[in-house]
This record gives C-alpha cells, sequence and structure tokens, in this order.
C-alpha cells in the first residue's frame, strides 16, 4: 500500500511542498544569507560578516524594545492564564447562563488585531482625558498597561476555553475519591485538578508566551511605539527598521534583528516547553 | 454544555449557593465589562463628529448629536469598504479552501508513506509553527514579488506556504488515530490512492478539516502585515489593510466613519461566531490538543 501511495507524490505532496518551499523555507534561508550582508536592493549585495549583528546589539531601539517586550511578556503571560483559569473554574460549576458568559468572554477572540488596537485606543483615551492624564501616545508607562489591557481582554476567553476543557476531562471518580476522603475544595483544587490540567496549562502558557513576544498588529495600532519607540516592541522595531529609516545599512541590520528575534523565540518555546512538560503526569 | 458534578452534603450546600450568587453576579458583571468597549464604539459611532472627542467619548447620543447611519455612509464610501469586504472574502476564501485540500492530502501521504523526505516535511511544519513572521517578511515579499503572487487571487499559494504548518500537524495529529484497515479495503477494492484519499480518507478527516478551516479563517481574515507587505496597497486593500490605511492617512482623522468603519468589520464577525459558536469553540479546543 505504501508502494502505491508513493507513486502519487506529485498530487499529495508536491503542491504543499512547492507552496511551503515558496513560502517559508526559500524566504527562511534567503532572510538568514541575507543576516550578514549589506544591501538596499536585492540585487546587489555585499558580505559583512558579522557586523550587523554587531551594530543590532548597539542599537539602543532595539534593546529597549527588547525591555520592553520582556516585561510585556511576563506580566501578561501570568495575568492572562491565572484569570483565564479562574473563570474556567467559575464556569465548570454548573452556574446558570455558564454558556452565555463563555460566548461574551471568548467573543474579543474573533476580532483582529488592528481594529482592536483602535477600539481600545479611543477607550483608554478617553478615559486618560477625563481623568486629566496625558494620552496613551504620551507616555509609555499607559501604553504598557494599554497593551495588558488589550491582551488580557482578547487573549483571556481562548485560554479559558481550553482551561475549561481540561478541567471538563478531569475524571470524575477521581473528585468523588478526594472529596470522600474529605479533600476541601481548595485542596482538591491544588492536588487533584491542577496535576490533571498540567497539559492545558502547558499549552497556555506556550499560546500566551509566543503570542505576547510576537505581538504586532495591536501594538501598531494601540500606541504605534509612541512616544518616540519607547512603546515599540520587537516585531514593530524590526518592521520599523526595515521600513521606516533610511540608509544603506538598515536592511541589513533589519535582518540581522529579524534572526535574534526567531532565536529569541525558539529558545523562549523550548525552554518553556521543557519544565511544564516535566510537570505533567499520565492520566 | 459543563458537566460538573456536585460533590456536597446538605450542610455543605447552603455556603455553595452563596458562592453561586456572588459569582453569578460578578461574572455579570465581568461580561457587562468585556462587551462595553463595543457598545462605546456603536454609539459613538452614532452621533455626530462635531460631537466626538476624547473627553464626551462616554456621553450617550443625543438628539441633537444623533445622526443615523450617516457615518456608516460616509465611512464605507470613502473607505471603499465594499470592495475590501470582498478582496478579503476572496483571499480569505481560496486560501483556507486550499490549505485544507492540500493540507490534508500531505498530511495523509506523510503519515502512511515513512519516507527520509516525509519525516523532514513534518519536522519543517512543526518548525515553522514557532518562527516569527518578521523573520520571513522582507524576502518572502520579494520572493511573491518576482513571482508574481501579490493579486489577491493567488495570494493563497502565499498563505498555503506561510499556514501548511500548523494545517499538516492538525491533520497528521487525527490521522495517526485512524486505523489502516479501511484504506486497505479500499486498495483490494480496485481504488487507487487518489480515489482511497477522497471517498474514504476525507470525508473521516471532516471534524478535523472543520476546526482546522476556523483556525485558518480567524488567522487570514484578521492578517495585516502579510497582505500589506505582499499586496499592492494602492490598488487592493483587505479589511485590515483599510482600516490602517484609513487611520494612518494625513490630515484630521473623521472619528465618526472611522467608528462606524470598525462596527461593520466586528458586526459581521459577531453574526458568524452567534451563527457557528460551536465550531469555533470546538476548534479551538481541538486546535490546542493536537498543538
Amino acid at each position: 500500500m505504501e508502494k502505491a501511495i508513493r507513486k502519487y507524490w506529485p498530487a499529495f505532496l508536491l503542491p504543499t511542498l512547492a507552496a511551503f518551499i515558496i513560502g517559508f523555507i526559500w524566504p527562511f534561508v534567503w532572510g538568514l544569507y541575507l543576516s550578514f550582508h549589506k544591501f538596499t536592493t536585492v540585487s546587489k549585495t555585499t558580505f559583512v560578516g558579522l557586523s550587523n549583528y554587531v551594530k543590532v546589539f548597539e542599537d539602543p531601539t532595539f534593546v529597549s524594545a527588547f525591555w520592553f517586550t520582556a516585561k510585556f511578556t511576563v506580566v501578561s503571560t501570568i495575568l492572562i492564564n491565572i484569570i483565564a483559569f479562574l473563570l474556567a473554574l467559575a464556569l465548570t460549576r454548573g452556574l446558570r447562563g455558564t454558556n452565555v458568559y463563555r460566548t461574551v468572554f471568548f467573543l474579543p477572540n474573533l476580532i483582529g488585531g488592528i481594529v482592536l488596537g483602535y477600539i481600545w485606543q479611543i477607550l483608554l483615551n478617553g478615559i486618560l482625558t477625563n481623568l486629566g492624564l496625558p494620552l496613551l501616545a504620551l507616555d509609555a508607562r499607559y501604553g504598557f498597561w494599554g497593551l495588558i489591557i488589550l491582551m488580557c481582554w482578547q487573549q483571556i476567553g481562548y485560554m479559558m476555553i481550553i482551561y475549561i476543557a481540561g478541567l471538563q476531562n478531569v475524571p470524575g471518580d477521581l473528585l468523588e475519591a478526594a472529596s470522600i476522603d474529605g479533600a476541601t475544595s481548595l485542596q482538591t483544587l491544588i492536588k487533584v485538578k491542577l496535576p490533571m490540567v498540567m497539559p492545558s496549562i502547558t499549552i497556555c502558557t506556550f499560546l500566551t508566551l509566543t503570542n505576547s513576544f510576537k505581538l504586532f498588529d495591536q501594538n501598531l495600532a494601540l500606541t504605534g511605539g509612541e512616544p518616540a519607540k519607547a512603546s515599540q516592541m520587537l516585531a514593530l522595531n524590526i518592521y520599523d527598521t526595515f521600513y521606516a529609516r533610511s540608509g544603506p545599512q538598515w536592511k541589513g541590520i533589519g535582518q540581522a534583528k529579524s534572526v535574534v528575534f526567531c532565536l529569541l523565540v525558539i529558545v523562549i518555546a523550548l525552554v518553556q516547553l521543557h519544565f511544564t512538560r516535566r510537570k505533567e503526569v499520565q492520566q | 454544555m459543563t458537566k460538573a458534578k456536585v460533590y456536597h452534603d446538605g450542610a455543605v450546600s447552603g455556603a455553595r449557593r452563596a458562592v453561586d450568587a456572588f459569582l453569578s453576579i460578578l461574572l455579570t458583571a465581568l461580561s457587562l465589562i468585556w462587551i462595553y468597549p463595543v457598545v462605546l464604539i456603536l454609539l459613538n459611532s452614532l452621533k455626530a463628529e462635531t460631537a466626538i472627542s476624547t473627553t464626551s467619548v462616554f456621553e450617550l447620543p443625543t438628539s441633537e448629536t444623533f445622526v443615523g447611519l450617516d457615518n456608516y455612509i460616509h465611512g464605507v464610501t470613502q473607505m471603499n469598504f465594499l470592495s475590501s469586504f470582498g478582496y478579503s472574502v476572496v483571499i480569505t476564501v481560496t486560501s483556507v479552501l486550499l490549505i485544507i485540500l492540500c493540507c490534508s492530502m500531505c498530511a495523509w501521504y506523510i503519515t502512511r508513506v515513512n519516507t527520509l523526505p516525509s519525516r523532514l516535511m513534518y519536522l519543517l511544519c512543526a518548525f515553522s509553527m514557532v518562527v516569527p513572521f518578521q523573520m520571513v517578511m522582507f524576502t518572502l515579499s520579494k520572493t511573491a514579488d518576482s513571482l508574481s503572487l501579490n493579486t489577491p487571487f493567488n495570494i493563497c499559494i502565499i498563505y498555503l506556504g506561510f499556514g501548511a504548518g500548523l494545517a499538516v500537524f492538525m491533520f497528521t495529529g487525527f490521522m495517526k488515530s485512524v486505523p489502516l484497515a479501511i484504506e486497505e479495503a479500499a486498495m483490494i477494492d480496485g481504488c487507487n490512492p487518489l480515489q482511497i484519499f477522497f471517498r474514504v480518507v476525507f470525508p473521516i478527516l471532516k471534524p478535523t478539516a472543520i476546526s482546522t478551516a476556523i483556525l485558518e479563517t480567524m488567522w487570514v481574515w484578521n492578517d495585516y502585515l502579510l497582505p500589506t507587505l505582499v499586496l499592492d496597497i494602492k490598488k487592493y486593500r483587505t479589511i485590515p489593510m483599510a482600516i490602517q490605511y484609513f487611520r494612518g492617512s494625513y490630515g484630521r482623522v473623521e472619528m465618526g466613519p472611522m467608528m462606524a468603519c470598525i462596527m461593520i468589520t466586528v458586526i459581521p464577525i459577531i453574526i458568524m461566531y452567534l451563527a457557528c459558536q460551536k465550531y469555533i469553540i470546538e476548534g479551538v479546543v481541538a486546535g490546542a490538543v493536537k498543538g
């Protein structure tokens, strides 16, 4: 049977493979290659070795974007996961109206990042003005917390759905055994439910970590990096380096920044998977 | 929906009822906060341009400031919303159909044929899900230009390439649990691999195909950066591009039409969501389990 299928590879494998090469493999390899070159148009490149990479770390906007992104990622990951898990606990108690709550909390996830950014820009600027405070685009602290609020609003519903599915899969006999043994509901939560939903926690932390770290649309729409690039995250900083700066050196540096960014995402993903996977129990 | 079971005796149930009542109030308040931003935009989109400012954004429309659908008419014509809507629909439908068709076939091939290229393809797909778009954005837009894959009608090939990772991953995850016996029976009955796939395998894959289609639709419909870099912004604008362009154009931004445009972007999404909520939520759960 395997042989028969293998003969049909042009039909089964080729279309996806060809598109995958055009859409991912070739741009990826070419991007790596260009990160070691100086260029303004891709037809004329000069090899410059590691000098683009050196310049990446000498660029103060990249370093500050890194710290902004790192802080944002930590805060948003923690907040989103805790709130989403608490909501999931509340919504698995069989309350009346559970479906309505779930529908409402999930809704923002379907709205695109650009539109979300503008919705919150209007709302937050309204609140700030009425409190007599500077606008979002004038103070990076407000930009930071604005992004956190926006991200929570968008992602909590999604993670909540995953946690609900995890909690519903906790076997009923385990809970029954715990209650017969006289466990309080807090003990049941920590000793039974938490270990059993560890796979959901792994997935949700993975998703929130990478989503936050790679955030672009919301950043562009909510603050646009203002004031003076102080609320710029890494993805926006790279975009800015490629398309908003003039000078022959920037495209190469932008490409080197992307490679560094890509490595950071891969490292974060691997480290996180390593740590949370260890805590998972066999069902 | 919820399968929560209650394990308690009479003494606890009073306390539990109190907690439940408290939670209901809390969740209701939270739900109202959750939909407030959308309601705020809706209310402001009905106000006259002169009545909208950052200080008055929380005021309800009054008989003097209420302008009905004026902003909507103005916004739709100014933003050329209908053509943007059309482009978004074309791109999303072609891309998602192509992804489902090609990736399900590819996934079947790599689970049933255990050779080095198959395993390599699988690993690369998993890898591509982690790589941020910024890594390839510049070179991808150049590649798309040189292959003339830069119109709304063939950008789906780019989406197939960049979206293949998730789809292949989800299909192979499901495929591993499908028994070989049915396919072997079909082969003995004289089906060729194409017939086996379309008559036997694809119907089994349908639930995964729906989940994948939903996840990919959510991505393609809302995607901003890829179409911005690949398409010619003067000729073709998808909805996210149009909103950003409208907003970023020079001169004073008219807030009324802007908010009307946001609303007409959001309303179809809400209707779609309420209509296929069950599938969307199942899709999200399935995606998380496979990912």
